[in-house]
């Protein structure tokens, strides 16, 4: 058994091993293998690849774009997802306009570990997505699965653009498969990770499993509902998204993040305007509350969308 | 013989020193003049947005520039025209990014200084001050990565960047690493309306490298010899493994931020000031007191130097300007992952 964490460091072990250009640089990264342990022993088995830096976020993202320049293809940790806003500004306005504006690759992968655990508290909790997304110039991967999480990140430092890779905290330990996979979904291609036909419910990355759970526990009520897992946020499949509101009729949009402007008001939007014939009611989207996230569990187990708030929403959707 | 010989060094010396600082006021010349052109090109509305002047840093500027080597890195701030002519880059780079020819480096999507070939270790600086230091060490890391010995990446920033976080964060990576950076400020005594006072407490920005681990290095940023030493051995310092340089250069900024600024909050005791003399004229000044050239030759070759940039702008304004039909609307390299689909209807 692998579990989402492992697959993230043996991705990373690969494109080391298969490419001289890939480094890694970050906080703690080096010997110590990082926070989470994403980069355990990579600092020993490839010396002087793996790099601590300072607590420098900005100087992290910063250099990796130079170091890009000159043809490296760096992996960049930010410690927790809620760091890199420290590194914003080298993200959307140096990474993401470098290619637009000089017609210079940036192949960087900037990983961010992402999402809400209990007790992490207001600063180790963020979900970003949809303020990087929201940049043009990058690309937003949100893995789900132990599979995309090993073979999205390869194809991120494959990628000859600034690549935004959301890996969620919360799948880290407990989400596991039987091995790491040999073929790929390319990225931009959302996935149909349950098959129905009574409503769709559009997702991606941590909240998946809650709404597979919920599809589940609806089955046993004779519902079959449909999920969608984005996969990448940015590009959005949105014909995946819309042939499938064209078989349900019915949709929602679930996300971690919060709210306003967000990943779920993106899909209502473009299914509003792209295909407001397909659907019999009104679209509905589930989404953590408009607070910065709770520390306490009693409080954080409420903020974001479950299996039970969003079974609540969908017997809203499926009874209009 | 020896008498002889000791002659003969000492003009080999000074004909360095002299094809040296003739060089380095040509590239100084080009810049004041092809800055004039921009800005009269401006006034006359045939430049759209800011224009940005290095008047009163031409000097530091072309010394950054010519110490450097071609494959060494640059990362120009807004008054480094000088110091782009004397790194390698085209007056046509010039003039097309500020007039928007489609045939400049930056194809109408960028304007003005925001410039660059990174390809050709020319940064194009972002808006942000302090950004471009971390890219170059960025660059410099890259380059220890693939075993590049023998190279330089060169910073240039004003008073004001010292107060960013990117200025720290950047300076002490390239300190920790160890970096052949050499990072040049242009205290020019004003961020735009803000004088140094409130930019800052210490008593000498200089004071700053014992802090980071680095070198320092002072020099009045008027006098165009002592820019070219201290340049030069602030770059031979790092490009023989002295780690960081940082260079503090006094001077005073002899225009307005922009075209658009009048500068009237500048004290007239600083104009009054040394820092306020202007290093072009200095520099001309020496070339005569010295006769390196005569009054005439400088004159000729004013001249000649109006004609290339007159040249330059006609060459611009015949060229095609950016289409918004033809225009590849796509801001990534990896077209097929472009959303093609969903501008904003």
């Amino acid at each position: 058994m692998i579990t989402y964490l492992e697959a993230i460091r043996e991705a990373q072990a690969k494109a080391l091993a298969d490419d001289p250009r890939v480094y890694i640089y970050g906080q703690d990264v080096g010997q110590f293998g990082g926070a989470f342990k994403a980069t355990k022993g990579l600092a020993k088995e490839y010396p002087g690849r793996v790099l601590d830096s300072p607590i420098s976020e900005d100087a992290i993202i910063g250099s990796a774009i130079g170091a890009a320049i000159e043809g490296m293809r760096p992996i960049v940790e930010m410690q927790f997802a809620d760091f890199s806003t420290v590194g914003f500004n080298q993200i959307v306005n140096q990474a993401a306009t470098l290619h637009w504006r000089t017609q210079v690759p940036c192949p960087i992968t900037i990983r961010l570990p992402s999402g809400g655990t209990a007790g992490a508290g207001p600063f180790h909790s963020q979900s970003m997505e949809a303020l990087y997304a929201h940049y043009p110039g990058l690309i937003v991967m949100t893995p789900a699965t132990v599979e995309d999480a090993y073979s999205m990140l390869l194809e991120a430092v494959a990628i000859d653009d600034p690549v935004i890779f959301c890996e969620h905290k919360y799948l880290y330990y407990h989400l596991k498969a039987e091995a790491l996979p040999t073929e790929a979904v390319p990225t931009g291609k959302a996935r149909i990770a349950r098959q129905g036909r009574d409503a769709t419910i559009v997702t991606y990355s941590a909240m998946l499993h809650e709404a597979l759970a919920c599809a589940e526990e609806m089955a046993s009520e004779c519902w079959e509902i449909e999920v969608i897992d984005l996969r990448s946020i940015k590009p959005l499949d949105t014909d995946t998204v819309l042939a499938s509101v064209a078989r349900t009729g019915r949709l929602l949009v679930v996300g971690e993040a919060w709210p306003w402007g967000g990943v779920t008001a993106e899909v209502i939007a473009r299914v509003a305007t792209e295909g407001f014939a397909l659907l019999d009611t009104p679209p509905m989207r589930l989404n953590a509350k408009d607070t910065p996230v709770p520390y306490h569990p009693n409080l954080w187990g409420t903020h974001r969308p479950t299996a039970k708030t969003i079974a609540v929403a969908l017997r809203e959707l499926l009874s209009a | 013989m020896v008498q002889a010989t000791a002659v003969l060094t000492a003009s080999v010396d000074i004909s360095d020193l002299k094809a040296r600082f003739l060089a380095a006021y040509r590239w100084m010349l080009i810049a004041r003049v092809v800055e004039e052109k921009i800005a009269a090109l401006y006034r006359g509305g045939k430049i759209t947005g800011g224009v940005f002047l290095g008047k009163g840093q031409e000097a530091l500027s072309t010394a950054t520039g010519m110490a450097l080597r071609k494959g060494d890195v640059f990362a120009p701030l807004i008054r480094d025209q000088a110091g782009r002519l004397a790194f390698g880059e085209s007056l046509l780079d010039c003039t097309r990014t500020y007039m928007g020819s489609r045939l400049g480096p930056m194809r109408g999507r960028d304007g003005n200084v925001h410039r660059g070939r990174p390809q050709e270790g020319l940064m194009a600086m972002i808006s942000h001050l302090g950004a471009m230091l971390p890219v170059v060490a960025g660059a410099l890391l890259a380059r220890r990565f693939r075993g590049v010995e023998d190279t330089v990446g060169a910073v240039s920033l004003g008073d004001g960047a010292t107060s960013t976080g990117a200025f720290h964060e950047g300076l002490n990576l390239a300190a920790v690493e160890k970096l052949p950076l050499v990072l040049v400020i242009a205290n020019n005594q004003y961020a735009y309306s803000t004088p140094t006072s409130r930019q800052f407490a210490c008593e000498d920005l200089v004071d700053k490298a014992i802090g980071y681990g680095v070198a320092g290095h002072s020099v009045d940023g008027t006098d165009l010899e002592a820019c070219l030493d201290t340049l030069q051995r602030a770059v031979t310092a790092a490009r023989n493994g002295g780690g960081p340089q940082l260079v503090i250069a006094s001077l005073l900024r002899l225009v307005g931020h922009g075209e658009h600024d009048d500068a009237g909050y500048v004290d007239p005791k600083l104009r009054q000031s040394s820092l306020g003399a202007d290093c072009l004229e200095l520099a001309e000044q020496r070339i005569l007191r010295e006769q390196w050239a005569t009054a005439k030759t400088l004159r000729d070759s004013q001249d000649e130097v109006q004609r290339q940039i007159e040249e330059a702008v006609a060459t611009t304004l015949r060229e095609p300007l950016p289409d918004p039909n033809t225009e590849d609307w796509c801001p990534l390299a990896t077209r097929h992952l472009c959303e093609g689909g969903s501008e904003g209807r």
